[in-house]
């Protein structure tokens, strides 16, 4: 997994937790420092999918940001208070 | 800075080393230049968020003072911008946070750089499984490094530069699964006296790598392995099979041009059989066939950072010259000290490219190739026995390639199969027809440009 050294100084809230997260961070990077590997399932087969390429070329990272489904998190700025949600298909 | 006019000499796509340094050169030369970027800052990925983490050797250095050059040059840089759309009369389509809008060119440089090549194996869309560009990124980014059960596969540059950078930055790697061919090094050797500089720098981070105790394994049979997300993955190292814990597999094997903008612009391309992928046709300025889209940098044939710098300047030149602000004279004064150090630039890729040439792409039957449809490699198999003879009629018999990636993640892979399933050489498989918008759109998107 990934970890940082570094401080996160506040939080946003994935699937209803908070994850702690710092100025920079994209979502999926905030959720990876968390541990958190997968937003998504699939709507052919309903696997679980995260974050792949972190450029926005993928789409595997998609996920209900602030109610908007399909958001790509890698390519969506985290910031304090932002509602992160599982996307199911 | 906020969107506004609608019309501009030149806008460039990608605030990568060869969308800025086109930039600079258009805007300095009173062409109003406009860039777009996904992201939030210039830099591309090569030097993402350069600006927020400070330079950390040389070829940094040199991106910072890029984006220097870029921020005093007037040119105008509209970040968060996504571009989905461009039409024959140069109007560029782009959204930002929700809304979209679009911004006419006489000029357009595409400075869209590579994805990585998509290097499918049993497992790979488990998640926990990401590539090596990604990883970076991470870094680059968030200062995220690797702990502990963290494996890296594939082959190239990139692999040894982010492991030794990972570790740097207190990160902690397994190890790493080489899986180059050992014969390449002979066919390579006779590049070798163009790659001597690259050769000590990537000598450099494999040194760095064996002092911090990483094993490196020849291998093949790669598996990702796990129950929804990744748990272990498995390997042929020699005569041995083993089996190890990882909670993230770190994929790569290489990078190719990205061809989307291009292909649904209808340029003309061409098979780089070194690199094995398509690039677009460009002349010595980065014109396509299509009048007034110019390419720049990776995205025209990949040659590194500053390959792309020099390429870009180029480009950049031959917009305005194009453009009636410099004449032939001046263009080619300018031009010509810019493609000797370009061509310096490329003296190390036939080495590397021969090195590292890509592997073959053989995934058995039950591996799925396209990510988006859930497609395995057994239905292309199959389909091509049904007699389907082509990519884009692949799409009709199993959607692969059709989702929201549209092909970017399956593109080469599914061709080197359908070729394999066909006896043929990938250069005879015509790549995917992409179409825009490149990429998905909300019905509120679209609305909102008749506003």
């Amino acid at each position: 997994m990934f970890r940082r050294g570094a401080a996160e100084p506040w939080t946003m809230v994935f699937d209803g937790r908070p994850v702690r997260a710092r100025d920079g961070d994209s979502v999926a990077s905030a959720l990876l420092a968390a541990g958190i590997r997968v937003t998504r399932r699939t709507s052919v087969s309903g696997a679980p999918r995260g974050p792949w390429c972190m450029m926005g070329a993928c789409f595997e990272c998609v996920a209900i940001v602030d109610g908007r489904r399909g958001t790509r998190t890698c390519m969506t700025p985290a910031r304090e208070g932002l509602r992160v949600d599982t996307q199911r298909d | 800075m906020t969107p506004s006019a609608t019309e501009a000499g030149v806008v460039i796509v990608g605030a990568g080393p060869a969308g800025l340094a086109a930039a600079v050169e258009t805007a300095k030369r009173g062409l109003r230049t406009v860039l777009l970027d996904e992201n939030p800052a210039p830099g591309g990925r090569i030097w993402q968020a350069i600006e927020a983490r400070g330079a950390s050797d040389a070829d940094e250095e040199a991106g910072i003072a890029l984006i220097r050059e870029f921020r005093a040059s007037g040119a105008e840089a509209w970040y968060g911008s996504s571009v989905w759309g461009i039409e024959p009369d140069g109007t560029v389509f782009w959204s930002r946070d929700g809304a979209a809008g679009s911004l006419r060119g006489h000029r357009i440089v595409l400075a869209t750089g590579t994805t990585e090549r998509p290097m499918p194996l049993p497992g790979w869309t488990l998640p926990g499984v990401m590539t090596v560009g990604a990883a970076q990124i991470a870094l680059k980014t968030g200062g995220l490094v690797p702990d502990g059960e963290t494996w890296i596969a594939g082959q190239g540059p990139l692999i040894f530069l982010y492991a030794a950078q990972a570790i740097r930055a207190g990160g902690k790697l397994a190890g790493i699964l080489d899986v180059s061919d050992r014969a390449a090094r002979w066919r390579a050797v006779r590049h070798l006296p163009g790659a001597i500089a690259d050769i000590r720098k990537g000598a450099g981070w494999w040194r760095e790598v064996g002092r911090a105790g990483v094993p490196i394994l020849r291998v093949t049979d790669i598996r990702a392995e796990g129950s929804g997300v990744l748990d272990r993955i498995s390997f042929r190292a020699g005569n041995t099979q083993r089996t190890e814990a990882a909670d993230l597999l770190l994929l790569h094997d290489g990078v190719i041009p990205s061809i989307q903008i291009t292909r649904a612009l209808g340029c003309a391309h061409v098979w780089d059989e070194r690199q094995r992928c398509w690039r677009p046709t460009t002349n010595d300025w980065g014109e396509t066939n299509v009048p007034g889209v110019v390419v720049a940098g990776d995205g025209a044939g990949v040659g590194g950072a500053a390959a792309a710098v020099l390429s870009g300047r180029i480009a950049g030149l031959g917009c305005t010259y194009a453009l009636g602000r410099i004449d032939t004279a001046t263009r080619d004064r300018a031009a010509a000290p810019l493609r000797a150090r370009h061509a310096a630039a490329l003296a190390s890729r036939p080495f590397i490219d021969t090195l590292f040439a890509p592997r073959p792409v053989a995934p058995t039957d039950p591996v799925l190739i396209c990510r988006c449809e859930e497609v395995t490699t057994g239905q292309i198999r199959r389909a091509v026995e049904l007699g389907c003879q082509g990519l884009n009629q692949l799409k009709a018999f199993t959607r692969c390639g059709m989702g929201p990636c549209q092909g970017r993640m399956c593109g080469s892979s599914v061709a080197e199969v359908l070729a394999g399933a066909r006896g043929l050489h990938p250069r005879e498989i015509e790549p995917y027809r992409t179409r825009f918008p490149a990429r998905p759109l909300t019905v509120g998107e679209l609305a909102g440009l008749g506003r």
